[in-house]
């Protein structure tokens, strides 16, 4: 018997280019229960980052409704959804996105600048943080020094550091080679199995999706439930 | 701050594109220093408060002579206490290594009017007596090595004397300044030997200086003095010593004008410089800002944090900027000796300081406000794109 952490009901989302309106998602409905490790795969084009991204609060949808644990996030306000992801969601994306002129332990402090806690606290956590990924010893290289692998990881430490419930992962592997990859799937499948991170992560790697418990397709703006291979 | 780490690591994200910068924008804030503070210098208005000394100069130009039978006139005013006069004398001594200013001046009425030259008792009487005597200041001295007693030949450049040879005078006295501030560089001979033997102008004088009894009443001493010369031939301009100088300069052309001009000049040029190379800073961040603002840093914060960068690179090259103006304006006002005291007044600081925030906001507004209106989704995209 588990929570649901996650229940999209409804969800539209239309961009619009130009005068023209580009439907990507519609009436999409999908529950994610607490401590799932869901894996999300389709063609490009399908709306995986876009579906993706709503549920992280990094877009609000064209209509319907999002709730993540008890906060409906598409009611809220630009500033307030800020706010929100800071506490409750941790990102990693398939480029990193670290600050090339700080050290990986400055890079993993990021979010938790918004917070109260003192420089101490701060440098504590993200070393904490570093550790859970891997790399203590790492913490005053530069993203430059660091491989990709590696750089990864600083990105997943960044993700984790202010302790969120849910890890939502876009591509995290795109840009890996395959040995590397499976290292940080595994890590990944660790956050979820040993610190129950519920675990939302977009795929093109059918490899990749083994790690997950389950997978859903998304095919034209539709969900469907994984055939097993 | 917390943020202040973020900020400054934007600063040095391009070490040597924020050197180019920060070199560019120092060597602006020197030179707003430097002219700002002799613009300043020469477009306050003449201020008459507590001087007790008045300039009695030709109205139209420099180089014209007043007569020096104006004495008598400019006597008779209610209030002048003292009266004495110089001209310009020019010339060259030996081979002209150090220039110094010489004047032919009534020598007892000069020194009485002057208490700042300090001299010996015995080389003052000397000087009042000796027709062709002379005294130089401190400095001329020590620059050529001269003791009382030495000859000083002067070739003439505008002043033939009947001989036409060189002016030989008798050096019977050297004089002291009574603080740094008194200009010892200055040579001044009997004006009575100067104005017989010359051939041409005589009876005429380039400046009247005249001593008042009530500094209160300055103001009006001056406008009475040049009413009374009114429509004549030689029409007189009465001002302070210090407006007097700085007319002098300006006669080389509205040296406030020209200030204004070159730092408008500079300003501008660094304005489109650093506005360009702040608008490619954040350019090349776009993905840096999408992960703050991901991580749930505000739009706010992020506007904030942009325009932080763009103060602090600004008061960076400000700072030294003003720094250096402020120690190398001694070397200035000595360098031109009728700038006067120029200085840098606390107003040229804030102002300089103002001007840099005001530079900052100008220049960071355009890429802070992008910054703030950057689309997660959007930003994140581009990078994959
Ligand atoms: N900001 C946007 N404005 C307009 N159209 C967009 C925008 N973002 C995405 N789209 C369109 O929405 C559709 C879905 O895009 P999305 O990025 O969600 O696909 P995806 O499944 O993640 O693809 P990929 O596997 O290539 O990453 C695409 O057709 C894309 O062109
Ligand atoms: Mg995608």
């Amino acid at each position: 018997m588990s929570d649901t952490l996650i229940e999209v009901s409804n969800v539209s989302k239309i961009y619009q280019r130009g005068k023209m309106d580009v439907p990507v998602l519609e009436s999409l409905n999908l529950t994610v229960d607490q401590g799932d490790f869901l894996a999300l795969m389709g063609p490009s084009g399908s709306g995986k980052t876009t579906l993706l991204n709503l549920i992280g609060g990094l877009d609000v949808p064209t209509s319907g409704s999002i709730r993540i644990g008890s906060e409906n996030i598409d009611q809220l306000s630009q500033g307030q959804l800020a706010t929100w992801r800071s506490r409750n969601v941790g990102f990693v994306f398939q480029f990193y996105n670290l600050l090339p002129v700080l050290t990986a332990s400055k890079n993993v402090e990021l979010p938790l600048l918004l917070t109260g806690l003192s420089g101490k606290e701060r440098k504590k956590r993200a070393q904490a943080a570093l550790s859970v990924v891997g790399l203590e010893d790492r913490a005053n290289h530069r993203p430059a020094e660091l491989s990709g692998g590696q750089e990864q990881r600083v990105a997943i430490a960044r993700a984790i550091v202010s302790d969120p419930e849910l890890l939502v992962c876009d591509e995290p592997t795109g840009d890996l080679d395959r040995t590397t990859a499976d290292e940080i799937l595994e890590l990944i499948q660790l956050l979820n199995k040993d610190y129950g991170k519920t675990v939302l992560m977009v795929t093109h790697d059918p490899k990749a999706a083994d790690h997950a418990s389950h997978s859903l397709h998304l095919d034209k703006g539709r969900l469907i439930e994984a055939q097993p291979a | 701050m917390k943020f202040s780490g973020l900020i400054w690591a934007a600063v040095y994200r391009k070490p040597i594109r924020s050197s180019l910068t920060l070199g560019s924008l120092f060597v602006a804030f020197l030179l707003f220093g430097l002219l700002h503070s002799v613009s300043v210098a020469f477009t306050q208005g003449v201020d008459f408060a507590g001087v007790d000394r008045l300039i009695v100069a030709p109205k139209y130009s420099i180089i014209d002579d007043i007569p020096l039978n104006y004495q008598r006139r400019i006597a008779g005013v209610d209030g002048v206490e003292l009266i004495a006069y110089r001209s310009w004398f020019g010339g060259t001594y030996q081979n002209n290594k150090q220039f110094f200013s010489r004047w032919p001046v009534p020598p007892k009425e000069f020194l009485d009017i002057y208490p700042e030259f300090i001299i010996a008792d015995e080389q003052r009487e000397a000087f009042i007596s000796t027709r062709t005597g002379a005294i130089v200041g401190r400095d001329v001295a020590t620059a050529f090595d001269l003791k009382v007693g030495d000859r000083m030949p002067l070739i003439p450049n505008i002043w033939m004397n009947k001989d036409n040879g060189p002016w030989v005078f008798d050096l019977v006295g050297i004089f002291d300044g009574a603080d740094e501030s008194v200009d010892t560089n200055q040579m001044f001979m009997s004006y009575d030997f100067f104005d017989e033997y010359r051939t041409q102008s005589q009876g005429g004088v380039g400046t009247f200086v005249v001593r008042i009894t009530d500094p209160d009443r300055t103001a009006a001493i001056a406008a009475e003095i040049d009413a009374m010369f009114a429509n004549s031939s030689d029409e007189t301009k009465t001002t302070t010593e210090k407006a007097y100088n700085q007319m002098f300069a300006n006669q080389l052309g509205d040296i406030g004008f020209i200030m204004t001009g070159i730092l408008s000049a500079v300003f501008f040029t660094i304005l489109l410089l650093t506005g360009n190379t702040m608008a490619q800073a954040i350019r090349e961040r776009i993905p840096e800002l999408a992960i703050l603002k991901t991580v749930g840093f505000s739009n706010v914060t992020v506007l904030i944090l942009v325009l932080c960068e763009s103060l602090l690179i600004a008061l960076l090259g400000c700072i030294p900027g003003l720094l250096v103006a402020s120690m190398l304006m001694p070397a200035l006002s000595g360098a031109v000796p009728f700038f006067g005291d120029v200085q840098m007044t606390p107003l040229i600081y804030i102002q300089g300081i103002l001007l840099a925030l005001a530079l900052g906001v100008i220049v960071g507004l355009p890429p802070a406000v992008r910054a703030m209106k950057l689309n997660i989704v959007d930003a994140l995209g581009e990078h994959a794109a």
